[in-house]
């Protein structure tokens, strides 16, 4: 009975392996093949295995095709741009919300615990209304007050600074901080901008590591927001790059599948070295969300 | 003595100013951003659907009063009467339909009932042959109505679906199975990739001649390929397979933290007292997981709710307006459209649904909690 109970188990896991993992399997495979054995292959064995006309084919002509690097770097430039400046204020905040004693902290923190709980999609058509408004200083030769941000990486960036889940975070992991550390430092005379920067960040890692993480990549997979927002290839994320392949659709194949190819084999390389990190991360904001 | 005691107090003031001082300065920035892009358009969302907002337009916008809202939300009645010929007798179709006046009749521009002008039909019911009527629905915006619908049926089904299967796939993996870090890994791989990426390869699995209809082929003989996204039956669940499949493995790793907390003593203590398996799972695993499950309750719910990038890639809202959601007829009339004031109009909807849901969700689960 024990026995056989193990190899159900053994069983269940191994057939969820399967299916969890043959359409990526399929999409690197389809991604080496010219389309016509791609659609051949559809249905059998084959279709998971690196055969036939094998090349980087489809690859060279994802770059022929669309500036995947621009695309990329956009990307990248707003999601470690958001994350790096989202770190410091949400820090911050969630420092005064920990440590501190002053006035209007109760207020603020009543706004963040209901905003943690609104979607995002809620908010984004009065937010296309609000960006289309506000005025943003504008540099060539002289400076320029513009009204409108759309077409720009500040509209892509600047509303995902300030995050109700990376305060939260942040300010739950001060206040596990012992106290004596922030009084000897007060003693010594230390200011609060030092206790900060000195005392509570160097210590934040694990905090530090999972708003990272949960910042940069919602960050390079959004969609919503950007098709919305951004008409000009020069500005254009990674993920609405997709487009010139999908409004045509049913044609290229083997291209779309490197293209996917190339979005999400980095992020699994990635995640496949830091799993602990990644893994953690969540685990945590189960715990104390 | 007594100038010593004032200075220890002014030095006591000094230092509570200086701490507000210093913690208002470290709230600022996080704060005032929150309040710009956060707050400013929460209050948007609760007032722009009394306007007439257009996103580009340089006018200033106009308060239209309930214009917006009694056409998303207005619906009315009717009751058609089949047509008669000369004799008496009700005309049929050739197929055995029965004919009915035209709905045109009613809903009319200049129609004589005002409360049912410009609404469109959205469904009929309780068709009585005999009597030849049949009811019909109409409504200002039938597919505000289906897409509000389609929603929370995605909602209704994925939560408890992908909350449950997250559950035992963590119970799976928190077994000791030789290679149980490999399958997380792998169970979790999905939930890395972007939805947009998911949505475009099982697009291509669900074509007619995709690779689900070429396994079931070979499975079920005579089997009829399935265009499975472009059939009104298939669509929805279609959407619905891919989303929990791209998002389980995030809620196992939930869950796991939450198996995770619960002491092995507890579980030692129970094996004691001659619990079995089962026993330990009703009676020790799933009470210590209540907290757990009220968050992977409201993750679930706000996510499934805010449906939008498996539609926009693969189906567009369609066939018929089975795959429509609220979030992508907002952006349908906010964006494409340039209707701010309606698209507001449906946010504003939206908003209220989720706070309703979320204090509902609340109540409920405050029970649980304690």
């Amino acid at each position: 009975m024990k026995l056989l109970f193990g190899l159900l188990k053994y069983a269940a896991a191994i057939l969820l392996t399967i299916v969890f993992v043959f359409p990526l399997v399929f999409m690197v495979m389809a991604s080496l093949k010219p389309d016509y054995n791609l659609l051949q292959d559809v249905g059998s064995i084959r279709s998971f295995l690196p055969v036939g006309p094998i090349s980087l084919q489809n690859y060279q002509g994802v770059f022929d095709r669309v500036p995947f690097l621009r695309f990329l770097f956009n990307s990248l430039f707003v999601a470690t741009t958001t994350t790096v400046l989202g770190l410091l204020v949400n820090s911050m905040l969630g420092f005064a919300l920990a440590v501190m004693k002053w006035r209007g902290k109760n207020v603020v923190f009543a706004m963040i615990i209901s905003t943690l709980i609104l979607p995002f999609e809620v908010i984004a058509i009065p937010l296309l209304y609000l960006m289309a408004k506000l005025p943003w200083i504008s540099f060539d030769g002289g400076l320029h007050l513009t009204q409108g941000m759309f077409n720009s990486y500040q509209v892509q960036i600047l509303p995902f600074i300030a995050n109700a889940i990376g305060i939260f975070l942040f300010m739950q992991y001060f206040k596990t901080l012992p106290k004596e550390l922030e009084e000897s430092a007060r003693i010594d005379g230390a200011s609060w901008f030092r206790i900060y920067a000195r005392i509570a960040m160097p210590l934040a890692g694990p905090a530090i590591g999972t708003v990272s993480i949960l910042t940069f990549l919602p960050m390079m997979n959004s969609y919503l927001w950007p098709i919305m927002t951004i008409q000009d290839e020069s500005y254009r994320p990674v993920m609405v790059g997709l487009q010139y392949f999908y409004v045509n659709w049913g044609t290229a194949w083997g291209q779309i599948m490197a293209y996917l190819t190339l979005l999400t084999v980095p992020v699994v390389i990635l995640f496949l070295f830091m799993q602990r990190f990644f893994v953690g991360s969540i685990a945590a904001v189960g715990v104390k969300g | 003595m007594a100038t010593r005691m004032s200075d220890a107090r002014r030095t006591l003031n000094q230092s509570v100013r200086i701490e507000r001082r210093s913690a208002t300065l470290l709230a600022a920035p996080a704060v005032l951003l929150l309040t710009v892009f956060t707050v400013v358009p929460i209050l948007f969302a609760l007032t722009l659907g009394f306007t007439n907002a257009q996103l580009l337009s340089p006018q200033a916008p106009q308060f239209v009063g309930l214009t917006n809202f009694s056409r998303l939300l207005g619906v009315g009645e009717v009751t058609l009467h089949a047509q008669r010929d000369p004799q008496g007798h009700i005309v049929t179709a050739p197929n055995g339909d029965v004919v009915y006046e035209r709905l045109n009749t009613y809903t009319s521009i200049n129609s004589k009932y005002p409360n049912l002008r410009g609404k469109e039909e959205w469904f009929r019911f309780g068709e009585n042959r005999q009597a030849g009527t049949v009811n019909v629905v109409v409504a200002g915006d039938p597919l505000f109505w289906q897409s509000l619908r389609n929603t929370l049926f995605f909602a209704l089904v994925v939560v408890p679906v992908q909350g449950g299967l997250g559950l035992l796939l963590a119970l799976l993996v928190n077994e000791r199975i030789r290679g149980r870090n490999f399958f997380r890994t792998i169970y979790f791989i999905p939930t890395l990739t972007s939805m947009v990426v998911i949505s475009m390869l099982w697009g291509f699995m669900y074509q007619p001649s995709g690779m689900f209809n070429k396994v079931l082929q070979h499975v079920i003989p005579g089997f009829q390929p399935i265009d499975w996204l472009n059939d009104t039956r298939t669509a929805m669940p279609a959407i619905i397979v891919l989303s929990i499949w791209q998002a389980v493995g995030y809620h196992m790793i939930i869950w796991l933290g939450g198996l995770q907390t619960i002491p092995g003593e507890i579980y030692e203590a129970a094996r004691v007292d001659g619990a079995n398996k089962w026993h330990e799972i009703r009676y020790v695993t799933l009470p210590g997981l209540r907290h757990t499950f009220v968050f992977v309750l409201i993750t679930i719910t706000i996510a499934a709710l805010g449906l939008f990038t498996q539609i926009n890639v693969l189906t567009q809202g369609g066939p018929l307006g089975t795959t429509s959601t609220l979030v992508y007829q907002s952006v349908l009339h906010g964006y494409q459209r340039q209707e701010i004031g309606y698209g507001s109009a449906i946010s504003f909807v939206f908003f209220f649904m989720v706070l309703g849901i979320a204090l509902f969700q609340r109540f409920i689960t405050r029970r649980i909690d304690q």
